[in-house]
């Protein structure tokens, strides 16, 4: 039983005060698109999962929330790790998602996530990017920014495609390392150097 | 030289000393035990585990107490405590049909099996002060033994075997929680029930009244209303048989309500449910008219623009803690918006006499020229 | 406190809580339905913004309550003892050290800065409830940005009184998309809502959270020939001589005398400190 460890551990030994301030992080985070967040304690779940992604599981899912894992992170020990830390149903397609967890192109096509209906756009997917292949400069603007902030997106079209649907759309954090930003929906991208 | 009123802190101690005060009332009147509480004020005790939700005598005699009798205080005592209970399972459905009835009457049949059975109520007392209950110590009549419990099937299953009355089939689906996720609009039944049954009794009671006196009448016969003993129990996924947890006394009623019919559907008595914690009958009896009220739209009615139709008036206005927490806020101090409202009545009055003014000079002109 | 998990609410409500707090933050203005839980003080008291401001909090923070702008009204004292029963957190009355401010009705004076998060408690989050009452038709509204129904109401004041007769949670609109109401704060501090710190609000009773991150664009309804105004009382704080605060006003006597304080305690203390004084201050 070598997973057995990999599976119990990795999570918070304070979870109250751990989990609020990882979340201070994420809000931070999703109040200032592009803004990095260093996050102070992390989770830690079975590779290639990321401490940051795996602390954003840990503070935001529960059995209400289906997570769709995509990719490298659809491992039975990160299914067994997020069951057992976070009791999260766990979903085969992606527009069930409530989360969303893989690289930016294991998740592809974002398309299909949940957007939200007009009269509760709140109903939509957040999506945690853990990683991509490559990314594209931009200059994003909008709520969060007093001004327009540069920064390097992966597959940049979904994104814009998904801020052209507004007040539709689901949300997005990008995890690397111990750290972590966002990037809302209600943030407008403008493409550079093209 | 102005100083701005300071001191809440200590202004709130002292408040809550003297109402700690009050509540004792006079120390040479012994003091009330929350045991007498529970058996004594029986009928407050089941008000205040309905409207709080918590089905425990104890803690809701012990509220009633510190809410010095203020029921609506004591359900709020009960409601902030509930919150923080973990949950630890779902109990099975209960089944209503086997209960174990200390009252069981029926409007519609004059005698059926099980028969009926008045129990312990206020029909037919004279309401009558009876001074013998303020000398204490005097000994009650007993009342003699139950006779053996026998089956008291429900009445409606005699109109359905029958094809009378609209039937509810069994639902599967796991019914939703009011006190777990938003309410959304329209709301299902179920829903609409647990808020009936978490409801106001003064509100619920005006709402089945209004309804009797014509605002979306819908012809209630009590078709049966019981009150007892049920049993409650728990399935133990590792054990694989259900374990029973404890008992809750119960008042159910079901009414027949009248139903036209219409050319593809044969006439058919529908139904109106209520069923609460304890002995709460009043609260059962207008629960049922109320939940038959709001069926209109499934049931193919007319809208008719009465209030106990209108699921999001009755909806939103039955809790009354949530009632009773915005209504008294308006003692909270407004004083920055009843500042900013001032103002603008001041100067929409400079402005409207500065606009007589010039009417009036204007008018002199007039005649002058 | 081991009586109570920190910050009162259980890990699994603070989740909920938490999750509809980040997507009020990516639909600026847009009202959140959250499973608002009963709260140990009466809703209409401030339960959708203690709800918030829980869900928020770390061990670290430093928390400031303000009622009408004062620390000291006594809700704003029951709250904060609240929290420091609760979360252990460090409070304070200045503006300028508290990391989280739970505010009803007012905006500090002081510009906020990054790294600050204001809460709101709100009593009717909706702010098309007054003009409709169905919940089901309002929701309706905003999912077609269909508001003309403001606008015939802003337009109705101006043709009766001669100007927008609305002085308090005065409508406001969001990035272009939602019309939101900003609690019942004056008007006087509307043009405050575009600032450096994260605004949170929340609505207990009526299940509702909403949200403005830094520096989105709020916009207080008006008309080109009737433009919105920003509205105070015409006189200086007698105790600091301040001429730009919002001020609260004070009968002092029987025979029509009265006197204008700011209603922003802090801010008018931390002047009478700095050596301002007004018509009836005196120099500290």
């Amino acid at each position: 039983m070598e997973s057995t460890t990999e599976t119990l551990g990795g999570g918070f030994d304070d979870a109250p005060r751990q989990a609020a301030r990882a979340f201070r992080a994420a809000l931070e985070a999703m109040a200032r698109p592009g803004q990095l967040q260093q996050l102070g304690e992390v989770a830690r779940a079975p590779a290639p999962c990321s401490p940051a992604a795996a602390t954003l599981l840990l503070v935001l899912c529960d059995p209400e929330t289906p997570v769709f894992l995509a990719g490298a992170h659809d491992s039975a020990a990160m299914r067994d790790w997020l069951r057992f830390h976070t009791g999260a149903p766990l979903v085969e397609t992606r527009v069930a998602a409530v989360f969303a967890l893989g690289t930016a192109e294991a998740l592809a096509p974002l398309s299909d996530f949940a957007v939200g209906v007009p009269e509760y756009p709140d109903r939509s997917a957040t999506l945690i990017i853990d990683g991509w292949a490559s990314a594209h400069p931009v200059r994003l603007s909008g709520p969060g920014l007093r001004e327009a902030r540069a920064a390097e997106l992966p597959m940049p079209e979904a994104f814009r495609a998904n801020a052209a649907r507004f007040p539709l759309g689901w949300d997005a954090y990008f995890t690397r390392a111990d750290s972590l930003w966002a990037l809302p929906r209600s943030t407008r991208i403008r493409m550079e150097g093209s | 030289m102005y100083v701005a009123v300071k001191g809440g802190e200590k202004a709130i101690d002292q408040a809550h000393d003297w109402l700690a005060e009050a509540r004792r009332g006079d120390p040479s009147v012994a003091e009330l035990s929350v045991a007498q509480i529970r058996e004594q004020l029986a009928l407050a005790v089941n008000r205040v585990m309905a409207e709080g939700s918590l089905f425990d005598p104890d803690l809701a005699a012990l509220a009633i107490k510190q809410a010095r009798g203020d029921l609506i205080e004591a359900i709020f005592l009960i409601r902030a405590y509930r919150t923080t209970l973990p949950r630890f399972a779902a109990s099975r459905p209960l089944d209503t049909g086997a209960m174990r009835c200390d009252r069981r009457i029926s409007a519609t049949y004059k005698d059926l099996p099980g028969g009926q059975v008045l129990g312990p109520t206020f029909d037919y007392t004279h309401r009558l002060l009876d001074f013998a209950l303020e000398a204490e110590g005097l000994d009650r009549p007993a009342v003699p033994a139950e006779a053996d419990p026998c089956a008291m099937p429900r009445v409606t299953g005699f109109l359905d075997a029958e094809g009378l009355i609209q039937p509810e089939p069994p639902c599967e689906a796991v019914p939703g929680d009011l006190t777990r996720a938003p309410l959304e609009l329209p709301a299902e039944r179920a829903l609409r029930l647990q808020a009936l049954a978490r409801g106001d009794e003064g509100f619920v009671l005006s709402m089945a009244y209004s309804t009797q006196r014509g605002y979306a009448k819908n012809h209630p016969f009590v078709a049966e209303l019981r009150i007892g003993a049920l049993a409650v129990e728990v399935e133990i996924p590792e054990l694989g048989f259900a374990v029973e947890i404890g008992e809750l006394e119960l008042s159910e009623c079901e009414t027949v309500n009248q139903f036209t019919g219409s050319k593809s559907a044969p006439a058919q008595f529908t139904r109106g449910y209520g069923l609460v914690f304890g002995q709460s009958e009043r609260k059962a009896i207008s629960m049922a008219l109320v939940d038959r009220a709001l069926r209109w739209r499934e049931l193919g009615e007319d809208w008719k623009g009465a209030p106990a139709q209108d699921e999001e008036f009755v909806l939103s206005h039955c809790d009354n803690i949530q009632a009773t927490g915005f209504l008294e806020h308006i003692k909270l101090p407004h004083y920055v918006d009843f500042q900013s409202e001032l103002e603008l009545v001041r100067k929409l009055r400079r402005a409207a006499g500065a606009e007589v003014r010039a009417g009036a000079q204007a008018d002199a002109q007039a005649a002058a020229e | 406190m081991s009586a109570y998990n920190f910050a009162y609410l259980d890990e699994q409500t603070k989740r909920m809580i938490r999750r509809a707090l980040l997507k009020a933050l990516a639909v600026p203005g847009y009202q959140v339905p959250f499973a608002s839980r009963e709260m140990p003080m009466p809703y209409g008291w401030g339960t959708g913004g203690v709800q918030v401001s829980a869900a928020v909090l770390v061990p670290e923070d430093v928390l400031k309550v303000i009622d009408q702008g004062a620390d000291d009204t006594t809700n704003a004292v029951s709250i904060r003892r609240f929290f420091q029963k609760v979360a252990g957190v460090a409070v304070s009355e200045a503006t300028a050290q508290a990391t989280v401010i739970q505010t009803r009705h007012r905006i500090p004076e002081r510009a906020l800065e990054e790294g600050q998060i204001l809460v709101y408690q709100v009593p009717i989050p909706e702010p098309l409830r007054f003009l409709e009452p169905s919940e089901i038709e309002t929701r309706k509204m905003h999912a077609l940005e269909e508001y003309g129904l403001m606008h015939v109401k802003l337009y109705e004041d101006i043709s009766r009184h001669g100007e927008i007769a609305t002085s308090y949670a005065y409508p406001v609109k969001v990035e272009g998309r939602y019309v939101m109401d900003p609690s019942p704060i004056p008007k006087f501090d509307n043009p405050k809502l575009s600032m450096a710190a994260i605004q949170l609000f929340g609505a207990g009773r009526e299940q509702r959270i909403y949200a403005l991150p830094p520096w989105t664009e709020v916009v207080s309804l008006d008309f080109e020939d009737y433009p919105f105004e920003a509205a105070r009382a015409p006189h200086a704080c007698d105790l600091c001589g301040a001429g730009d605060s919002y001020l609260d006003e004070v009968i002092t006597d029987d025979a029509g005398g009265r006197m204008f304080v700011c209603s922003d305690t802090d801010f008018c203390g931390e002047r009478r400190a700095a050596g301002h004084v007004g018509r009836l201050g005196e120099s500290a």
